[in-house]
């Protein structure tokens, strides 16, 4: 231990500290400046900047004793009491903030920059901001909203970028900041690792480090052993169920006899500090028999190749799924030109920048008998008593959280609670459980509250991935430029264990002849286990890789065809009317043709052109559609409670709460319950507050996926806020002296609907008051059912809605190196009504730039099932300096059952923008890649010899295979 | 980030929460520090900025070590100077110095562009140029434009201080010639461009997962009056196990015209003169060859031009790799 001595925020500090700290240790842990968030350690994201003597600095890798002597600023300085940093305004404004771990690390490397312009004189160009944020990564605003943001700022009128939507009610249709933005950018909010219960300890996992191997025995006396550890636990140690699954229930808590992938849990420590637990995990000693592995999907299916989950009777095969829409023959023989053509998707990492983090809390702990401060009032948080075993999690599902942790500690659910903190991304990421289990038992297990926080890089290793895809698809029209058939099947790779992979996959299926109206479909998916890391949800969820092939067979076609390819694919546009490939008649809310207008008067307005060369470039625009479902559909019950309470404050003014376990993880879902609640009840949007997941205080959302919550959740809201109004409606007719039916309410006031104008009417206050001195509390809850849907070969309603979209992305490909850029993107959306039209833009944005990703720089490379991408470095997502203009159109084409109108939008930003890319890149250069993500050395040796296609993506190890047609496996 | 990580097992990679030095020392004098240095007899490391050195530690690339020798705070080192007709880059200047300073903007404008499209500012402002060229890869960006410039490095040790030829720091991939447990590489120079002379830089980088360029070039040309080639000096990356010099470029256009023509043939001559290799996931031979070929003919074209304009012309600003 050392004197450091440096000034952080203005005050002198001196600590003594071990000579071996990195600054955002002592920033975190030592002095408890949480604000600092730590996203990959490895100088990679950014994240942790902080500004030391004026300059940015990674604070993850910057050692403390490099700083002594210095003034170091964090994210906590920037505000003075209430009144914001103009940066710190600014990101509100602009809906900059989403889920706010970048935000202290975007902040910070601003200010540095506006102070260092400031001081010259200089202009804060978007080049410049480009320049200074080229390594402050953010996953969910796509960047355009934090460039305008900065803008303004460095003091210029650029206003919020917010697209014209329907004109608003009292708050549906408002653009309003998320209600939990100003915590984020002061560096208040707290994310899993920013919460320190006295007593806590620290666990790591042991991972397999093999994709496949036998286990003939686990040896962890060593580990025990060593002092500073509290508890070891194998597969020997779960009580209840030693597996977990959200569909099917395959995956081990512990493995026991088997290891299937390189990031199995094998063994889990506790120990005093996250350096004692890893050097326990290098003593226990685990005896295998290593396997040989599998790590390709067709290979898989061979029956030789070795079987993951011994006893299944179709071995390797998770699920072959169909879909078969009339005579796909007949289909055929009615078409004048088929395009047949095999394309390839990668397995992609969702890259949320907070790695998963879980604190595990035992049974009856009080934070007194660890020597911290008890408050017996506190519902959560160090201070409060907890009578369950309790988790601490950022997770987009904490009811099943809930129900899998019980399993496996052979509990009731009742009897675990699980508190969901701020996550920092999810994406589809947060779905299935991470430390959740483990670190419940080791809470019990030592009695102690314990910490599990993944590095980035076991991150990488450990989570479920988007599947990779190898796609062949035959797409017949007529010579006018009908669609007759679409014949596809899809070899999905689905990792180690199931997760969500029947789920994805179903929806890439029924998704594989696009948005479009056509009579003879045939698809078949093959859904395989293989030694890869499992791959679950991610945002678009199987419909990103069909759309991928789907958009570039229509490209090709309208090519052929010699049509227009905007004109293509309205005629063969799904309307009100046509029949899906599932055989669903679609009755409202199909506004694909509107988007596609919208796209094509924007982008043909000026003098236009499809392509053109400027100096070494050629620049070429590229379209595609897509559409997604919302909810989970196929059948499967749909349901979301929300509960409102209202409670009059000191000023006797009426508050709202509205509380459901749906999860937040940036996408806005408290901006859109807030806004259900006041339109319903007239309360003003800042007395309104969101409380969501904590499973003892809110009810069940069901799970954060399949951009249902704005659907599900917020129609739960807005009839748990009718279900109030409806309870206090009896002691408003007796204040009005009326009949309870005779009663109205209207924004926050009720009056008797007899009564002249001028008449009687009792304000929400004075009726809650009324109500709560007879007894009755102004709350209920409401259990919203989404309508039924069907299941998959059934014919019928397979989902309740759809949203659709049209993308238009303006490409330039230097024709010296290969490289691509994306220049600006026209994009609509029908999301059948706009709630918040900020926070909204904040998602087609965040999707657009997400899908560039997936087109231009991201692949999760495994090779012979060893994870190649390992390090954050590996894995590049696009940054500032890829943001293209974002041109944005809402079509509100509403959903009768959804609330006002809304339909989900999560995910349908991130599904057809791949396609537009290659589609312009083919216009650029006359190569049409078929396997993501474009390889800029492969594109260019195209272009120099003249090859029609590029069969490699960068990190393909072999050309895309031959892939039969139909069939069984 | 060089090969050797994938072939360390997933859980060898992750098991990456380990403490990497136990002492930090921040000496106040070369003395001081080489002192230390060999008082932990080869257990010691000299730490630049860091940001690539405690990056391999943590990943199990290099071990740890006893104790961290930072020359942060040695008088003199954090500067740039005019001396004895070289600019001299103290070995604590950080990329984003080097970037903003006037006189190598103006003089040695290669040096200026490599250094600016480094990692991102956050890596630039604690990254210096020393740490860069004692690393050794065969395509360090500030290394490729240092060795255009003709670059030399001062190593201190217990026998006293010396200058040498940049070339001779490198001795592999990632191996220096600078012995980090035991010497200090105290200051780099090179002598500016005057009159009539220019030089310029150019990588072409993946968007995707690859820290390292697919290639990187710089030269440095003195043109005579009658603006021929006078001398000239062109370095390219990687082009073998250290940074490359391209001899048979650099003779085709001696006491040449400052041609178009020559250009090509020049870059022909580059392409024939080195060993290109195929880097998995990085670039193939090809693309490689095939950069040299259409890309530095540009770059001599573009610090001829800064020859006789004696300007900066086509200087971006630091550009952040952001292109």
């Amino acid at each position: 231990m050392s004197r450091l001595q440096l000034t952080v925020n203005g005050q002198a500090v001196d600590l003594d500290v071990p000579e071996s700290r990195y600054l955002s240790a002592v920033l975190r842990e030592d002095l408890r400046l949480t604000g600092t968030k730590i996203g990959c350690n490895e100088a990679e994201c950014g994240i942790c900047t902080v500004l030391v003597d004026g300059t940015p600095v990674n604070s993850c890798i910057y050692p403390a004793f490099k700083a002594r002597g210095a003034h170091v600023e964090t994210i906590e300085s920037l505000s003075r009491g209430e009144k914001l940093h103009p940066l710190q305004q600014a990101f509100l404004d602009h809906g900059a903030v989403q889920c706010g771990i970048c935000t202290p690390g975007l902040i910070m490397t601003a200010k540095a920059l506006l102070d260092t312009k400031n001081s010259r004189n200089e202009a804060v160009t978007t080049d410049a901001i480009k320049i200074a944020l080229k390594d402050s990564y953010c996953r969910c605003t796509g960047y355009q909203s934090v460039i305008h943001a900065i803008q303004q700022a460095a003091g210029q009128d650029v206003p919020p970028y917010i697209p014209k939507t329907r004109s608003p009610g009292l708050a549906v249709g408002q653009a309003r900041p998320n209600p939990d933005a100003l915590a984020k950018i002061t560096g208040r909010a707290r994310f899993s690792d920013d919460y320190h219960f006295p007593g806590m300890l620290h666990a790591r996992t042991l991972r397999a480090g093999r994709p496949h191997a036998r286990i003939r025995s686990i040896d962890t006396k060593a580990a025990c052993a060593l002092p500073g550890v509290h508890a070891v636990l194998t597969h020997e140690d779960v009580p209840g169920r030693n597996l977990h699954g959200l569909v099917t229930v395959d995956w081990p808590v512990l493995c026991a006899d088997k290891v299937r992938y390189t990031g199995d849990a094998v063994a889990i420590v506790a120990a005093d500090s996250e350096e004692i637990a890893s050097q326990a995990l290098e003593l226990i000693c685990v005896d295998y028999e290593e396997l040989p592995a599998v790590s390709d999907a067709i290979e898989a299916l061979d029956p030789q190749s070795p079987v993951l989950h011994e006893g299944r009777p179709d071995g390797n095969l998770l699920k072959h799924i169909k879909v078969v829409k009339g005579d796909i023959e007949t289909g055929f023989a009615e078409a004048d030109i088929v395009v047949d053509r095999s394309y390839r998707t990668p397995s992609t990492e969702h890259m949320f920048l907070e790695p998963e983090c879980a604190i595990g809390i035992p049974a009856g702990y009080n934070p007194a008998n660890y020597g911290g401060p008890c408050d017996p009032a506190a519902a959560r948080g160090e201070t409060a008593i907890h009578d369950k075993t309790s988790i601490y999690v950022g997770s987009q599902i904490p009811y099943l959280d809930r129900d899998q942790v019980a399993a496996s500690l052979g509990v009731e659910p009742d009897s675990i609670r699980v508190v969901a903190t701020l996550m920092g991304g999810g994406f589809g990421g947060k779905e299935d459980v991470a430390g959740q289990i483990h670190v419940a038992l080791l809470a019990e297990a030592s009695q102690h509250p314990v910490k599990m926080l993944y590095s980035r890089q076991e991150s990488l290793l450990f989570h479920p991935k988007r599947h990779a895809t190898l796609i062949r698809i035959r797409t017949g029209a007529t010579r006018e430029g009908k669609l007759t058939a679409v014949q596809a099947t899809l070899y999905g790779d689905g990792g180690a264990y199931a997760s969500l992979s029947d789920k994805v996959l179903t929806r890439a299926t029924t998704h594989a002849s696009g948005p479009y109206d056509v009579p003879h479909v045939k698809v078949d998916c093959f859904a395989v286990y293989t030694n890869n890391v499992p791959c679950g949800a991610f945002r678009g969820f199987g419909v990103s890789q069909s759309c991928f092939a789907v958009e570039s067979n229509m490209d090709i076609l309208a090519e052929q065809l010699g049509l227009d390819a905007l004109e293509f694919r309205r005629m063969n546009a799904l309307d009100v009317g046509s029949v899906t490939c599932t055989g669903q008649v679609m009755r409202e809310s199909v506004g694909l043709n509107e988007c596609i207008n919208k796209i094509d008067e924007d982008m043909r307005s000026d003098a236009f052109h499809w392509t053109w060369e400027e100096g070494t470039s050629r620049f070429a625009w590229g379209l595609a559609v897509g559409y997604k479902n919302t909810g989970l559909g196929g059948g499967a019950p749909d349901k979301a409670s929300a509960e409102v309470e209202i409670r009059l404050d000191e000023q006797n003014e009426p508050r709202a709460e509205v509380r459901t376990s749906s999860a937040e993880m940036g996408q806005g879902l408290p901006a859109v319950l807030a806004a259900c609640a006041t339109e319903e009840l007239g309360i003003p949007l800042r007395h309104v507050n969101v409380l969501l997941g904590d499973t003892d205080y809110c009810p069940d959302g069901g799970p954060t996926t399949a951009s249902r919550q704005t659907f599900v959740s917020g129609n739960a809201a807005r009839l748990a806020a009718g279900a109030v109004v409806q309870k206090l409606t009896p002691t408003a007719a007796e204040l009005l002296a009326c009949e309870p039916a005779d009663v109205l309410f209207d924004q926050g006031i009720f009056t008797q609907a007899q009564a002249e104008a001028g008449g009687q009417t009792k304000s929400l206050a004075e009726v809650v008051r009324r109500a709560a001195e007879a007894g009755t509390q102004a709350r209920a809850s409401y259990e919203y059912w989404a309508p039924k849907t069907q299941p998959l070969g059934t014919g019928g309603d397979m989902h309740f809605a759809f949203g659709f979209c049209a993308q238009a992305v303006l490409c330039e490909v230097e024709m010296g190196t290969g490289k691509v850029h994306v220049r600006k993107v026209i994009a609509a959306h029908d999301v059948g009504r706009a709630i918040n039209p900020l926070t909204l833009e904040g998602q087609i944005e965040g999707g657009i730039v997400m899908c560039m990703g997936y087109a231009l720089t991201e692949h999760f490379i495994q090779e012979q099932a060893e994870p190649w991408s390992t390090v954050m470095s590996r894995y590049k997502m696009p940054s500032i300096k890829h943001t293209p203009e974002i041109i944005s159109h809402i079509v509100e084409d509403a959903t009768s059952t959804g609330p006002y109108g809304a339909k989900g939008v999560g995910e349908l930003p991130s599904i057809p923008t791949s396609a537009a890319i290659t589609n312009a890149i083919y216009r650029a250069t006359g190569v049409r890649v078929m396997s993501l993500p474009v390889d800029q050395d492969e594109l260019l040796m195209a272009m120099r010899s003249g090859a029609a296609e590029v069969e490699m993506g960068w990190g393909d190890q072999s050309p895309i295979p031959a892939v039969t047609l139909g069939g069984e496996a | 980030m060089s090969g050797r990580l994938a072939f360390l097992r997933a859980s060898e990679q992750e098991i990456a929460i380990k403490i990497c030095w136990k002492n930090y020392h921040s000496p106040d004098s070369v003395e001081a520090a080489i002192e230390l240095l060999n008082h932990y007899d080869g257990r010691a490391q000299v730490i630049g900025g860091g940001t690539d050195l405690l990056l391999e530690i943590q990943q199990g690339l290099r071990p740890p070590v006893e104790a961290m020798i930072d020359p942060a705070r040695i008088a003199g080192l954090d500067r740039i100077i005019l001396d004895d007709g070289h600019i001299v880059i103290g070995c604590t200047v950080t990329h984003s110095r080097i970037i903003e300073d006037e006189r190598i903007i103006q003089h040695g404008t290669c040096l200026a562009e490599s250094c600016g499209v480094i990692g991102g500012p956050q890596v630039r402002n604690v990254g210096t140029l020393a740490g860069n060229v004692a690393h050794a890869l065969p395509a360090g960006d500030g290394t490729i434009g240092l060795l255009a410039l003709d670059g030399e490095v001062e190593v201190a040790d217990v026998s006293g201080s010396r200058w040498m030829p940049l070339q001779d720091a490198f001795l592999g991939p990632g191996k220096s010639a600078i012995d980090h447990h035991r010497a200090l590489l105290t200051r780099l120079r090179f002598k500016p461009t005057g009159v009539l002379e220019g030089s310029a830089f150019f990588r072409v980088m993946r968007p995707q997962g690859v820290a390292l360029p697919m290639i990187a070039m710089a030269a440095r040309l003195q043109l005579d009056e009658q603006h021929h080639i006078s001398s000239a000096r062109i370095s390219i990356g990687p082009a073998g196990p250290v940074p490359h010099l391209a001899e048979a470029a650099m003779e085709v256009l001696v006491h040449g015209p400052a041609s178009r023509e020559q250009f090509r043939e020049a870059s022909e001559a580059a392409v024939s003169g080195v060993s290109l290799r195929s880097s998995k996931y990085r670039a193939t031979r090809e693309y490689r060859e095939e950069m040299i070929r259409s890309q530095l003919p540009d770059v001599l074209a573009r610090a001829s031009e800064r020859a006789v304009n004696g300007s900066l012309a086509g200087l971006t600003e630091p550009q952040g790799a952001w292109q």
